[in-house]
């Protein structure tokens, strides 16, 4: 997040803008896309059986003899030290076998800051962990307990007693404020853009809305809890975790504890939800330390308390977006700006501009976002970082300047969408946003909306609709490598050290992987959660399924030639080049001369030879760096709202993506709608509420935290353009994070319609409409 | 002090703290009911007691003695899965699967008291025959969080095995 990144990243952009497309790598569009076959058909999750036999192992559930469990103490303060603790009652308790304080916790340096140049940083603290007797943020670990049992565990951490000599700390975003600092650069994109004279158009603009948007802390709350079971044998170890980043994970540990890299194996087959928070905290590093101090196999599952105080989750924000815009709906000036904390020991900017800056055709820009330092666990990643919070304003601010305009909101964006990146002037390499509109507003009988809010109205229900556009980068992480195995038996196995976290990723790798080697889908297996397995890249930035099939398309390719090698002069395939032939009807074909043929199996019996293998990693992701690449949607809600109480009941929901290739449509639409289920969360219920005066969070628990359960989910509807993306593997774009963004716009604009009142505050709890 | 579980008789002689889901997971190896938070918020650990679903965090093992427990391992047969299990698998009433065995468990209890007239917050009449809408469904299955969002499916998969188990019983 530097300015010599921002340099850089200006620098090959310019440079690719001059390059054509076919000579990139994986420039021409990839020979799946079009091609009918087992990507595009709705398999069921390969992993569905054993999930609900719950027979499926999450990392809390390896056996091992000797196994101890730990419990961790937080911290009471914001910020101050540690002036007195006394663990000799939790010492002396039954079954305790270690008490782990600053004053005996090993030497360990803490992982570095997650950083988009190297993929073993992926830290979201880098404060020291145990090391000393600071406190930073409300909540901090400042101890664990290690007993031959759970309970053993959980009652002597209260027996620990601790005073703190407690400092000044500033756990007030309102007056942080004013010490707000400006980073040169957020993820690879510029901080702050301005284009044209933003704010000169805006003051002479003849329609302008210009308001302030404030969005609330959220936590990711995976209904599996943070969990590891970890083991050393002399100084190998071994980590059963929960993470959306396996291969990164291993190499921090290993690091943290100095050991080879190869001698730390981090297994993570299920994850049980992750959306952001599964990545490396400091309990995995206090648990590993804590396991080799009592020599013994160690399981920490966290608490649900434990997670909210040392998990970060979502910054708050405050947002200012501006819109000016000519008598024909136009925009001439697109402003956003604002605040989110990032304290100096984390590392997430909340990057809620980054979607406005390819959202819109406008003639000027100004962007820019500040961050704040306050007292509190290190805000993360959490599903759809920026965007999700993003939209909600720039969303809300449309539809407030489509009713100063007496307009319909989807004609108003319709009338502003982009043909090309509207800054950088790059070539979309797909969209197909205003189809996205158009088709979504057909199926939702978008007609049926009342122009004047607060018209319909069902007894004590005023009934409101509303729209909101989301959007999501495309992101590709470089550097993911897969093998790829094909044996005499006629199967064939995928291995990477991907993360299934419920997205689907291991059945559309089987599907891909089907289809590239013309096998059926029962001959193909996958495996993955393993950092054994050739590197995968994290789960995160909706990139992780066109990561791995950019290794698997280059493993595709290297198998040929292997497979040519072996087949020798008797077979019919004898004399061609690996340029010269398909692999279709499980095994290989000439490609001008279809019926030169022979199977997978035909080539390794004859070689004598029980499987061949091909390890291959994707080539550099320059597309995204050439091409402008989102997945755009168009959500429409309706709902009502209570006069009698501001209850707010949503009855229907409707997604309408454009989101490329869509590889596997029940697994796709499952996502989908669950992303728009935590926009609902977000739009209505989810807020950490944090005590402004100590920093500490006032409801660490599902009951006082609401996400959204059965009874608040509506009617969903989703549907997409399937527009294959050429310029990506499988024509496919993410698909994780597009759900979650432009909800809460959406209801936020549905209330509007329905009441008439602007709620610019989310959650939009009846508080705030009574 | 002894109770049953999937049929099999388990002795219990361990902490007189532990809840029911830890002795499942712990003492007896049956890791399908999941911990989401331990304090029946989240009902990931929904396990059956003498036929009715129960958060298995919120109570001890020793309160269960003479008890019948189903878990998800007593669920369906290895041959043949529940018709709940196989409507989630063809609804992909899940995700990450974690709440899944909560899921199922709760949704079997549910269609029991259904069946047995038990009215619920959304009944229009509290002493009829209870209709299963979806809508009843999801007011009695709202104990059951799912993250992942998997809601509209699982509503789905629970009607779909209802229907089955009904047209059987007919």
């Amino acid at each position: 997040m530097s300015r010599v990144q921002n340099v850089i990243v200006g620098t090959a952009r310019s440079a690719l803008s001059w390059v054509p497309a076919q000579w990139l790598p994986g420039g021409t569009p990839d020979p799946l896309i079009g091609r009918h076959g087992e990507i595009g058909r709705q398999a069921s999750r390969i992993d569905g059986e054993i999930k609900v036999r719950g027979e499926a192992r999450f990392a809390a559930e390896v056996a091992m003899d000797g196994l101890c469990y730990a419990t961790l103490v937080h911290s009471t303060i914001a910020r101050g030290r540690i002036a007195r603790l006394d663990s000799t009652a939790a010492e002396t308790a039954p079954g305790v076998l270690l008490v782990v304080t600053h004053r005996n916790m090993p030497k360990v340096a803490s992982p570095s800051l997650v950083s988009m140049s190297d993929p073993t940083a992926v830290g979201n603290s880098d404060l020291p962990i145990l090391q000393d007797d600071r406190v930073h943020y409300n909540g901090q670990v400042v101890a664990a307990v290690v007993a031959a049992t759970q309970e053993q565990a959980d009652h002597a951490a209260t027996l620990i007693a601790i005073d703190y000599e407690a400092a000044q700390a500033e756990t007030r975003f309102g007056q942080a404020k004013s010490g707000a600092r400006i980073i040169p650069s957020l993820l690879i994109e510029r901080n702050h853009l301005s284009f044209g004279k933003a704010e000169r158009e805006l003051a002479r603009a003849p329609h302008r809305v210009d308001n302030l948007y404030r969005t609330q802390w959220q936590n990711h709350n995976a209904i599996e809890l943070h969990a590891l079971t970890a083991a050393w044998v002399g100084d190998r170890l071994t980590v059963h975790d929960t993470t959306q980043m396996i291969a990164g994970e291993a190499a921090a540990l290993a690091k943290a504890f100095g050991i080879p890299r190869d001698q730390v194996q981090v297994l993570s087959p299920f994850v049980g939800g992750g959306f952001g928070g599964k990545g490396m905290w400091d309990h995995q590093i206090v648990a590993v330390a804590a396991a080799r101090m009592v020599g013994r196999p160690l399981r920490l599952q966290l608490s649900r308390e434990s997670v909210y105080r040392i998990v970060g989750g979502r910054s708050a924000t405050e947002q200012r977006v501006a819109i000016g815009a000519d008598a024909d709906g136009c925009f001439t000036a697109l402003l956003h700006d604002g605040w989110s904390v990032m304290p100096p020991y984390g590392a997430c900017p909340e990057a809620y501009t980054l979607g406005t800056r390819s959202a819109y055709r406008a003639k000027s820009f100004e962007i820019l976002q500040r961050h704040i330092d306050i007292a509190v666990v290190p805000n993360t990643f959490m599903r759809a970082p920026g965007e999700a919070i993003g939209t909600f304003a720039l969303e809300s601010a449309v539809d407030e300047l489509a009713h100063n305009l007496a307009m319909d909101p989807v004609e108003l964006r319709l009338r502003n969408m982009p043909d090309k990146h509207p800054i950088t002037g790059a070539p979309f390499s797909q969209h197909a946003q205003d189809q996205a509109w158009r088709d979504g507003a057909a199926r939702f009988g978008w007609e049926q909306r009342a122009a004047k809010p607060g018209t319909r109205r069902e007894g004590e229900w005023r009934i409101g609709m509303g729209c909101g556009g989301g959007s999501f980068p495309y992101v590709r992480m470089p550097g993911a490598a897969v093998r790829l195995t094909v044996r005499r038996d006629g199967t064939a196995t995928l291995a990477c050290s991907g993360q299934e976290m419920g997205m689907g990723t291991a059945t559309v790798v089987v599907q891909q992987v089907a289809d590239r080697l013309g096998l059926p889908l029962s001959a193909v297996t996958v495996e993955i959660g393993d950092s054994a397995l050739p590197a995968a890249p994290m789960a995160g930035g909706s990139s992780q399924t066109v990561s791995i099939a950019a290794a698997v398309l280059a493993a595709a390719e290297k198998l040929p030639a292997e497979l040519l090698r072996l087949a020798g002069n008797s077979s019919p395939l004898s004399g061609l080049r690996a340029g010269e032939v398909r692999m279709e009807g499980e095994g290989l074909a000439s490609a001008s001369e279809p019926a030169r043929r022979e199977t997978f199996r035909a080539i390794l019996s004859r070689a004598n030879l029980e499987e061949v293998s091909v390890t291959a990693s994707g080539t550099p992701p320059l597309e995204m760096l050439k091409f402008a690449m989102h997945s755009t949607a168009a959500m429409f809600c309706e709902l009502r709202v209570s006069d009698v109480t501001g209850e707010i009941r949503v009855d229907r929901l409707l997604g309408s993506f454009d989101c490329g290739t869509i590889l596997n449509p029940r697994t796709a639409a499952s996502q989908f709608r669950g992303g728009m289920i935590m926009g609902l969360g977000l739009a209505l219920t989810e807020e950490t509420l944090l005590d402004e005066r100590s920093g500490r969070i006032m409801n660490p628990t599902l009951a006082d935290y609401h996400v959204p359960v059965h009874m608040d989910v509506p009617q969903i509807d989703v549907i997409w353009t399937d527009i294959p993306d050429p310029r990506s593997p499988l024509g496919a774009r993410g698909i994780g994070e597009i759900g979650i963004t432009g909800i809460a716009g959406a209801v936020a604009n549905a209330v509007f319609n329905a009441t008439g009142k602007r709620v610019r505050d989310l959650p939009i709890t009846l508080d705030k409409l009574l | 002090m002894q109770l049953t579980i999937n049929g099999t008789a388990h002795e219990i002689t361990g902490d007189p703290r532990t809840s029911l889901l830890d002795f499942l997971r712990h003492d007896c190896g049956l890791t399908g009911t999941k911990k989401g938070c331990d304090h029946g918020q989240c009902g990931a650990c929904t396990v059956l007691v003498n036929g009715q679903r129960v958060n298995s965090c919120l109570t001890l093992a020793i309160m269960q003695d003479g008890h019948e427990v189903t878990t998800i391992e007593g669920i369906g047969t290895p041959d043949a899965m529940d018709p709940l299990q196989a409507a989630f698998v063809k609804h992909d009433g899940y995700q990450c699967g974690y709440c899944t065995p909560g899921q199922i468990c709760s949704a079997k209890g549910m269609l029991a008291e259904a069946a047995n007239g038990w009215a619920s917050f959304v009944s229009e009449d509290l002493d009829g025959k209870v209709e299963l809408s979806a809508e009843e469904i999801r007011e009695r299955m709202s104990g059951n969080l799912c993250r992942c969002g998997a809601y509209s499916n699982i509503v789905d998969a629970i009607t779909e095995a209802m229907s089955t188990q009904t047209a059987g019983a007919e």
